[in-house]
C-alpha cells in the first residue's frame, strides 16, 4: 500500500511568507517536499479563481500565506486574501469538497520555523483527509478504463 | 442596476446534470457590477461545476464566454457559432438576458444560474440595496428623492405606519423606515409642510400590475 | 348625524364613548364570536372586530361583524390594507353596510411576516389614509373611488388608528392631521401606558384644534401579568410601557397580578378622561373580555347612555 503523498500548493507573499520559507531553507529546517511554493507580490494578489484552479487541477491542499494582521506591505492585502479564502471555502462546501483543503495562514518574514511547522502540519492534515476527490475520481475512472 | 445572486450550486448542477458540454455565459453589465455573473463569476462557476462532475466520475466540458450584455440581440448573436457544440446554455445574466438567449436559440435548453433580485444601488463595496420598483410613474420629487414604493415594506404613500421604531421598519431592524428617512430629508430641504400633503392613491396600471410593459421610441424603431 | 352609527350618536350627544374589542376565532366557530361579544354587552357602545390581526388568518372581520349584528350588538368593522385591493374593499364596504354594519376602522395592517403566512404577497393597493378618503367619497359623494355613482351609498362612520408612541414622535400629530383631513370621524389610539407621553401628544393635537374635528378615543389595555407587561414593552413595535409599570407588576404576587393590571387600567382611564380633547376610551382586553365590565364600572362609565 503506497503512502499517499499530497500535493500542496502554497501561494506565499514576497514580503513575509516567501521570505520566511527562504529562511527555513537557510536554517536547514526540514519541511515536506509536498509543498510547492508560488511566490506572489502580496497574498491579496491571489484571486479566488487561483485557489479554485489549483484544486481543480489536482492539488490536494492549498495554502495562502501572507503577512501578520496589520503588517501587510500593501496595507490590507492579507485581509482581502482571508475573506477570499473564506468565500472559496463556502463554495467548496457546496461542491462537497472539504473546506479544510484550503487555508489562510500568516507569519512574519523572520518566522522560518513557523513556516516549516505550518508546512509540515498542513501536509499531515491533508494526508489524513486523503486525495482530492476531484483527482481521485479521475484516477479511479482511469483505473477502471484500464481494466475494461 | 439590476442585482442578482448566484443560485445554490446544487440547483445549477441539477439543471445540467445530464449534459456533457455546456456554454456558460456571463454578462459584462449589471451582474458584473454586483459580482454575481461577470467574467470572474463565470470562471469560478465553471471551475466549481467541473470539479463537482469530476468528483462524481463524470466530465463536463464548459465553454466560458462573457457578453457585453445579454439583453441586446446583437450581442446574443455572438453565441451563434458555439451553440451547435453544446447540450445546453447556462446564463449568469439577469432574467432579461436568460430570456433573450432562449428567444434566439429556440432549440437549445437555457438555464439561469442566478436569481435576479431587485433594481438597486451600491451602499458600499459588496453591499447593494433595493431602490426602485419600476412603478412607471416616478414620484421621487414629492418625497425628497427617496422612494416609499420600493423602500417601504407596505409601500405606504402616506407613512409611516405605527410599527416604525427608532428609525427601523417593523419587518426587520436591518431595514430603515423609509418614512423616517423621507421626513429627515424633508427637514433638511426645509420642506416639512410637504409631509402633510396627502399623496393620492396610486394608479398601479403603469406598474407591472397593468400587464407586461413595452416602450417604443418611434424615432428609433424600425 | 352623518350615519346611523350608535358610536356617532353617543359622541355627538356629548357622552364619553366606550368601545371594546374582539378577535374572531381561527376557524368557523360562530359560537365563539357570540360568547366573547356577550361578555361586553351593555358595557360598551360598540365592539371592534379585528381583521387578520398580526397577519394570522382568522374569521374575517366582515363575517364576525355580521354575527354581532345577529345578536343585536354594534360591530366596528376593521379593514386592513394588507389583504384587499380597492375593489374588494369597496365591495366589502357595500356588503357590510347592507347587513347594517355602519362603523369601520381603516388600518394599514401588520406586515405578513408576523403571521402564519409570511410567504403571502401583501396587497397594499391603498394606504390607510387613501382608504379613509375612499370611504368618505362613498358616503358623502355617493361615488366609488373610481368616480362612478353608487346606488345605495354606504353611510359609514369612519375611524382610523393613531399611535402617539411610535417613531418619529414629532410626526405623530402631523399624521393625525392627515387622517383627519382625509376624513377620519373618530380615532382610536394604540394602548396607553405612558400617560405623560399621551398628554404631550394631546397637547400638540389641541394646539391644532384636531380634537374638535375628530373624536379621539384613548386606547387602553389591561395587563394580565408581569410577563404580559414585559412582552408589550420589549416585543411589540410602537408600544411604550414605562419600566415603573413593569416593576409594579413584578412586585405584585403572581395571583394578584391580574387584579393589579385591572387597577392600573382603571387609574389610566381616569387620568386620560381628565385630559381635554379625549372623547372616549377604547378598551382592548384581548382574550380577557371578562375584565371589561369591572373596568367600565370602576371607571364610572356604567351604565352606557341610551341614544
Amino acid at each position: 500500500m503506497e503512502t499517499f503523498e499530497p500535493v500542496i500548493v502554497a501561494f506565499c507573499c514576497h514580503y513575509c511568507a516567501y521570505t520566511a520559507a527562504d529562511m527555513a531553507g537557510t536554517m536547514r529546517l526540514n519541511y515536506p517536499t509536498n509543498v510547492k511554493i508560488v511566490r506572489v507580490p502580496c497574498s491579496g494578489k491571489v484571486d479566488t479563481i487561483h485557489m479554485m484552479k489549483a484544486l481543480e487541477k489536482g492539488a490536494d491542499g492549498v495554502l495562502v500565506a501572507g503577512c501578520l494582521d496589520g503588517d501587510c506591505h500593501f496595507k490590507n492585502g492579507n485581509t482581502k486574501a482571508a475573506k477570499r479564502v473564506a468565500f472559496v471555502q463556502k463554495l467548496l462546501e457546496e461542491i462537497g469538497i472539504e473546506p479544510q483543503r484550503l487555508a489562510m495562514v500568516t507569519m512574519s518574514a523572520g518566522m522560518g520555523p513557523r513556516f516549516a511547522k505550518i508546512a509540515t502540519e498542513f501536509t499531515e492534515e491533508i494526508r489524513k483527509l486523503g486525495p482530492n476527490p476531484v483527482g481521485a475520481a479521475k484516477q479511479a475512472q482511469a483505473a477502471a478504463d484500464k481494466v475494461a | 442596476m439590476i442585482t442578482a445572486e448566484r443560485k445554490p450550486l446544487a440547483e445549477i448542477i441539477d439543471s445540467i446534470d445530464d449534459c456533457r458540454r455546456i456554454l456558460l455565459v456571463g454578462c459584462n453589465e449589471c451582474v458584473t457590477v454586483c459580482s454575481a455573473g461577470g467574467r470572474k463569476e463565470v470562471a469560478m462557476l465553471a471551475s466549481a461545476m467541473q470539479m463537482d462532475f469530476m468528483k462524481r466520475g463524470k466530465t463536463l466540458d464548459v465553454r466560458e464566454m462573457t457578453l457585453e450584455r445579454q439583453c441586446d440581440p446583437e450581442y446574443v448573436e455572438q453565441l451563434a457559432p458555439y451553440i451547435g457544440q453544446v447540450d445546453a446554455v447556462v446564463s449568469m445574466a439577469c432574467g432579461c438576458g436568460v430570456q433573450e438567449v432562449a428567444r434566439r436559440f429556440r432549440d437549445k435548453r437555457v438555464f439561469p444560474a442566478v436569481n435576479t433580485k431587485f433594481m438597486g444601488a451600491s451602499e458600499g463595496p459588496g453591499i447593494w440595496a433595493e431602490r426602485c420598483h419600476g412603478c412607471g410613474n416616478c414620484l421621487l420629487g414629492l418625497t425628497g428623492g427617496i422612494c416609499p414604493i420600493a423602500r417601504c415594506s407596505k409601500r405606504l404613500l402616506n407613512g409611516p405606519c405605527g410599527g416604525s421604531s427608532h428609525g427601523k421598519c417593523e419587518v426587520s431592524d436591518e431595514i430603515d423606515c423609509v418614512w423616517q428617512l423621507i421626513w429627515d430629508r424633508l427637514k433638511e430641504l426645509g420642506q416639512e409642510d410637504r409631509y402633510e400633503e396627502i399623496i393620492e392613491a396610486k394608479d398601479w396600471s403603469t406598474e407591472r400590475a397593468g400587464g407586461p410593459r413595452k416602450i417604443v421610441r418611434e424615432d428609433l424603431a424600425q | 348625524m352623518m350615519t346611523e352609527s350608535v358610536l356617532e350618536k353617543v359622541m355627538k350627544a356629548g357622552h364619553i364613548a366606550v368601545t371594546g374589542e374582539c378577535g374572531p376565532p381561527r376557524g368557523a366557530m360562530p359560537e365563539k364570536v357570540k360568547e366573547k361579544a356577550e361578555l361586553l354587552r351593555g358595557y360598551v357602545d360598540a365592539v371592534n372586530i379585528t381583521d387578520n390581526q398580526t397577519a394570522m388568518v382568522r374569521m374575517s372581520s366582515f363575517a364576525a361583524s355580521m354575527i354581532l349584528k345577529q345578536i343585536d350588538m354594534n360591530p366596528v368593522l376593521q379593514m386592513v390594507c394588507r389583504d384587499r385591493n380597492r375593489l374588494a374593499m369597496q365591495a366589502d364596504i357595500i356588503g357590510a353596510y347592507s347587513h347594517g354594519i355602519n362603523t369601520m376602522l381603516c388600518l394599514s395592517g401588520d406586515h405578513m411576516k408576523f403571521g402564519d403566512h409570511p410567504m403571502a404577497s401583501g396587497v397594499f393597493d391603498l394606504d390607510s389614509i387613501q382608504m379613509i378618503q375612499m370611504v368618505r367619497k362613498m358616503r358623502d359623494e355617493g361615488k366609488f373611488f373610481g368616480g362612478a355613482e353608487i346606488k345605495g351609498a354606504p353611510k359609514m362612520f369612519i375611524g382610523a388608528a393613531a399611535n402617539p408612541f411610535a417613531d418619529p414622535f414629532e410626526l405623530r400629530v402631523a399624521r393625525l392631521a392627515k387622517k383627519v383631513r382625509a376624513g377620519a370621524d373618530f380615532i382610536q389610539t394604540q394602548c396607553i401606558f405612558n400617560v405623560d407621553k399621551f398628554e404631550q401628544w394631546m397637547k400638540g393635537v389641541r394646539e391644532r384644534g384636531l380634537h374638535k374635528e375628530t373624536f379621539i378615543m384613548a386606547g387602553i389595555t389591561p395587563m394580565k401579568s408581569v410577563g404580559a407587561a414585559r412582552y408589550m414593552r420589549n416585543k411589540v413595535p410602537g408600544m411604550d410601557v414605562p419600566s415603573e409599570l413593569v416593576d409594579r407588576m413584578a412586585k405584585t404576587p403572581k395571583e394578584k397580578q391580574a387584579q393589579e393590571g385591572i387597577d392600573i387600567c382603571v387609574e389610566t382611564i381616569k387620568r386620560v378622561l381628565d385630559i381635554e380633547g379625549v372623547a372616549g376610551v377604547h378598551i382592548m382586553a384581548i382574550e380577557w373580555e371578562s375584565a371589561v365590565p369591572e373596568i367600565v364600572e370602576r371607571s364610572g362609565l356604567y351604565p352606557r347612555p341610551q341614544v
